[in-house]
């Protein structure tokens, strides 16, 4: 199995922030922290409007990974990045560091206190025993263990937002970018993934 | 006078200790490294009794566990879903 990576299809999404809502539901994230967002570039441009889901992209080479002051960060077997929250002390060099903007910091008290760092976990859990009651309260819910994908993508009624096996929806997306003839630039997948420029996917190619 | 010069010589050398550089690093710590708690796969768990009937792989096995993952791929693909 290749690894897991995120694609939003940019011509799909039509910014219902469903993935949005799933992700808070899902993982009952507090108030002030959103670790999926969408965000619409051209807004009420006809023809030009665009929206993308966003969230931590699991990045091939991470950024966050490299700046973390206490190495709190590590990578899977299917290539998820997480962190575990009894080491991280927030000081958000993770955020300066994400292209995507993922890391997200509750404010735990008075004075803008900043909590330990919140952030996507592609529905993977942490380093708790999975599915249990610590591993949920720190970092949500282990859809991973379960057999399943994240909820965002899973429930995207447009299915612009794919999550899985990178192979497998680099294919999808392939498929459909062949079969509508447009839009075959993947946002975010270049910068996470290290593939194409810019956030240029590679040409489609047909398949055999 | 020997014994003068003595106490200053061992004075002198409490003191240059002072000028040691001291490692900082806790004692095991590899900087770059993962410093956290060892995190389990998930294929080492079994499928939710809710789900078991439909379940396509069993505890442990990462073979059966890749292949349910590929159905829910797979389910994610409507060219696939409506020739279905």
């Amino acid at each position: 199995m290749a690894r897991m990576k995120f694609l939003c299809d940019a011509e799909r999404c039509i910014e219902c922030n469903g993935c949005v809502t799933a992700c808070k539901q899902e993982h009952e994230v507090p108030w002030g922290v959103n670790r999926r967002r969408v965000v619409t570039i051209n807004d009420g441009v006809v023809g030009a409007e665009k929206s993308i889901s966003v969230a931590c992209m699991h990045c091939s080479d991470a950024p966050c990974m490299a700046v973390c002051p206490v190495d709190c960060f590590y990578r899977t077997d299917d290539g998820v990045v997480l962190h575990d929250k009894d080491l991280c002390i927030g000081c958000g060099y993770c955020f300066y560091a994400c292209p995507f903007g993922a890391p997200q910091f509750p404010q735990a008290g008075a004075f803008g206190l900043r909590g330990k760092m919140d952030k996507c976990t592609f529905c993977a859990g942490g380093p708790e025993a999975d599915k249990s009651e610590a591993e949920f309260k720190k970092y949500g819910r282990n859809r991973l263990a379960e057999g399943k994908l994240p909820a965002c993508a899973e429930m995207c009624s447009t299915k612009a937002l794919l999550g899985g096996d990178g192979d497998v929806i680099a294919d999808i997306y392939r498929e459909r970018v062949l079969k509508r003839g447009k839009g075959s630039e993947v946002w975010g997948w270049g910068t996470a993934y290290g593939q194409g420029k810019g956030g240029a996917a590679p040409a489609p190619a047909a398949k055999s | 006078m020997m014994r003068r010069s003595l106490i200053v010589a061992v004075i002198a050398s409490l003191g240059a200790v002072g000028c040691m550089e001291v490692e900082q690093a806790s004692t095991g710590q590899k900087q770059g490294k993962y410093q956290g708690k060892p995190d389990g796969k998930p294929w080492d768990n079994a499928p939710l009794a809710i789900g078991a009937a439909n379940a396509k792989w069993t505890k442990g096995d990462k073979g059966t566990w890749e292949t349910q993952i590929k159905a829910r791929n797979d389910g994610q693909n409507e060219y696939k879903r409506i020739g279905q």
